[in-house]
C-alpha cells in the first residue's frame, strides 16, 4: 500500500494542473521569508552588539583624579594606580596618558594639546571581575584613602539604558520572527484550503476511485513544498543581498557601536537554515490542513 | 442483488435511480437503514476503510466526471495509478482499453476536446480498466450511437461473464432486452416496485396462465 501511495504521488503529480496552485503563493512566501530573515538578522546583530557593549564597558570603572594642582594630581594618580593593582578582583589598570587624553579632548579643545593651564583630571581605566564590579563601593572607599580627590565612575551605569534598549529590540525581533512564522503558517493554511476548493471535483473523483486522504494530500503538499522552496530561495537571496549591503555601509561609517552589530558565523548558518525550516513548516502545515479538510469529506 | 448478476435499474425521472447508485458506489452514506456490500455493512463502516472498498467498484458517472486537465489516456489510467500500478505495467491495458472503446487515436486528447460520446467512452474505459467486482453505470449509453451502445454493452457483458456484478441505470428498454440473463429492477418514488423479484424478467417470460391455464 505504501508503495502504491508513493507511485501515485510521483507518477501523478500532474494531476493538479500546473500553475494553478502556484500563482502568487510563492511570491507571498518569498516576501514573508525575506522579512523573517531580516527580523532574525536584526535580532542576531542586536544580540551581538549588546554582548560587545557588555564586554567593552561592563565590569569596567574609570577613576578620575579631579585635583587642580598638577603635581598633587599626578601623585594621587600614581598612588591610586599602585593601590588598584593590588586590589582583589582587579584584572587590569591603565592610566590614560596625556597624549591619548589630548586626542580624546581634541574635538572640544582643538589639536593644540592640553597645555598646562587647563586642569584636566587624570583618568585611570580599571577592569574588574564581575564579583569586584558588584562591590564597587568598597573599591571607591579604598581609592579615596590614597587619593582624596578621586571619583570612581561606573561606566556600566551610563550605558545600561542602551544595553536594555538593545535587549528590548532583540526580543522585538524574536517576536517578529515568531509572528512571521505564524503568518506564514496561516497563509499556507488559506492557500491549501483554496486549492482544495479549486480542485474539489477532482478530489471527489479520486476518492471515489479509492484514493486515500494521504494520497490526495501528497499531491497538494508536494506543490506547496515547491512553492515554499521557491519562496524560501528568493527570500534568502534578497535578504542576503540587503544584509551585505547594510554591512558594507556600516563598515564605511567606521562606528564602533554599529560595527559591533555584526552577525556571527553561526548565526549566518541559522539564517540559511530558516528557509529550510520554512519549507518543512509549510509542508507539514499544508498536510495537516488538507488531511483535516479531507477528513470532513465522505 | 446476487454476486455476479447483471441488473438494469429503471424507473421514471426522480424515481431515485441515481441516489441508489450513489449509495452503491459509496458517494453517499445513508443516515439510517442497512446496506451490505461485499458481505459487509457499509453504513457503519469506518471512513478509513472506504478507499479499499471503492477500489473494488467501477463507476460510470452520468456527467462522466473526467479530470479536465488530464488526457484521455491519463483519465483511463487513473484507477490503476490510485491502486499503485507502475507506469510500465499500465501502458498496455490502457492502450488496449482505449482501442476497445474506439479511442486509441485520441489517447492524448483532453476531455474538453472530446465529444460527449467520446467522453462517455473514456468514462466507461476508466470504470472498467481495473476489472472491478461491482460495476455501477448511470445512463452509460445516453450519448453514444446505437452501434457503440451495443459495443459498450458487450463490454459490460464480457466483464459480467468474468464475475463482475453489473448495475446499469437506464431508460432504454432496448438495452435491457439485449442482455438475456439480465434482471430488471424498477424504482418509483424511491421504492422498488417488485421487491419479491417475481417480475424481473417480464419481456422474456411468458405470462403465467396466458395459454388459458
Amino acid at each position: 500500500m505504501k508503495t502504491g501511495v508513493r507511485r501515485f504521488a510521483t507518477a501523478d503529480a500532474r494531476l493538479l494542473p500546473e500553475g494553478r496552485l502556484a500563482g502568487p503563493m510563492p511570491w507571498v512566501l518569498a516576501i514573508m521569508m525575506f522579512l523573517t530573515l531580516l527580523a532574525a538578522a536584526a535580532g542576531f546583530g542586536l544580540g551581538s552588539a549588546a554582548r560587545s557593549l557588555s564586554a567593552d564597558v561592563g565590569n569596567r570603572a574609570t577613576v578620575q583624579i579631579v585635583e587642580a594642582n598638577p603635581d598633587r594630581r599626578d601623585a594621587e594618580a600614581r598612588d591610586a594606580v599602585a593601590l588598584l593593582q593590588h586590589q582583589p578582583g582587579v584584572e587590569g589598570v591603565r592610566r590614560i596618558g596625556d597624549e591619548e587624553m589630548g586626542r580624546l579632548l581634541a574635538p572640544w579643545l582643538g589639536s593644540g594639546g592640553l597645555g598646562g593651564d587647563i586642569p584636566v583630571p587624570a583618568m585611570i581605566d580599571v577592569d574588574l571581575t564581575p564579583a569586584a564590579y558588584s562591590q564597587l563601593d568598597r573599591l571607591r572607599a579604598a581609592v579615596e584613602t590614597v587619593a582624596p580627590s578621586a571619583r570612581v565612575d561606573d561606566n556600566g551605569q551610563w550605558l545600561a539604558p542602551l544595553g536594555r534598549l538593545m535587549r528590548a529590540l532583540q526580543w522585538l525581533a524574536v517576536a517578529l520572527v515568531l509572528l512571521m512564522i505564524a503568518a506564514t503558517a496561516a497563509t499556507v493554511v488559506l492557500a491549501a484550503r483554496a486549492a482544495l476548493d479549486t480542485h474539489r471535483a477532482t478530489i471527489e473523483v479520486l476518492h471515489l476511485m479509492g484514493a486515500t486522504d494521504v494520497q490526495v494530500a501528497r499531491l497538494f503538499q508536494r506543490r506547496i513544498a515547491l512553492d515554499a522552496a521557491f519562496g524560501g530561495g528568493v527570500g534568502l537571496v534578497a535578504a542576503a543581498a540587503v544584509l551585505l549591503l547594510i554591512g558594507s555601509r556600516v563598515a564605511a561609517l567606521g562606528s564602533d557601536l554599529l560595527g559591533s552589530a555584526e552577525i556571527p558565523a553561526a548565526a549566518w548558518l541559522l539564517l540559511v537554515a530558516l528557509p529550510v525550516f520554512g519549507i518543512l513548516l509549510a509542508t507539514l502545515v499544508a498536510r495537516a490542513a488538507i488531511l483535516r479538510a479531507l477528513g470532513r469529506m465522505l | 442483488m446476487r454476486e455476479g448478476g447483471f441488473y438494469f435499474l429503471t424507473g421514471p425521472s426522480g424515481a431515485g435511480k441515481t441516489s441508489l447508485l450513489k449509495l452503491l458506489y459509496l458517494a453517499q452514506r445513508p443516515s439510517r437503514g442497512l446496506i451490505r456490500l461485499f458481505d459487509e455493512d457499509i453504513v457503519t463502516m469506518p471512513r478509513k476503510r472506504l478507499p479499499g472498498f471503492r477500489r473494488r467498484i467501477g463507476v460510470v458517472f452520468q456527467d462522466f466526471r473526467l479530470v479536465p486537465h488530464l488526457s484521455a489516456h491519463d483519465n483511463v489510467a487513473l484507477p490503476l495509478r490510485v491502486a499503485g500500478v507502475q507506469d510500465r505495467d499500465l501502458e498496455g491495458p490502457v492502450q488496449e482499453m482505449l482501442a476497445w472503446v474506439g479511442l486509441g487515436h485520441r489517447a492524448t486528447a483532453r476531455p474538453a476536446t472530446l465529444s460527449g460520446g467520446e467522453q462517455q467512452r473514456v468514462a466507461i474505459a476508466r470504470a472498467v480498466i481495473a476489472r472491478p467486482e461491482l460495476l455501477v453505470a448511470d445512463e452509460p449509453t445516453g450519448n453514444v450511437d446505437p452501434e457503440m451502445a451495443k459495443r459498450l454493452l458487450h463490454l459490460f457483458d464480457g466483464l459480467n461473464k468474468l464475475g463482475t456484478t453489473v448495475v446499469v441505470a437506464t431508460h432504454d428498454l432496448h438495452l435491457i432486452s439485449s442482455i438475456g440473463r439480465s434482471e430488471m429492477l424498477r424504482l418509483d418514488r424511491g421504492e422498488l416496485l417488485d421487491p419479491t423479484g417475481a417480475l424481473r424478467h417480464p419481456p422474456r417470460r411468458p405470462e403465467i396462465g396466458s395459454n388459458g391455464a
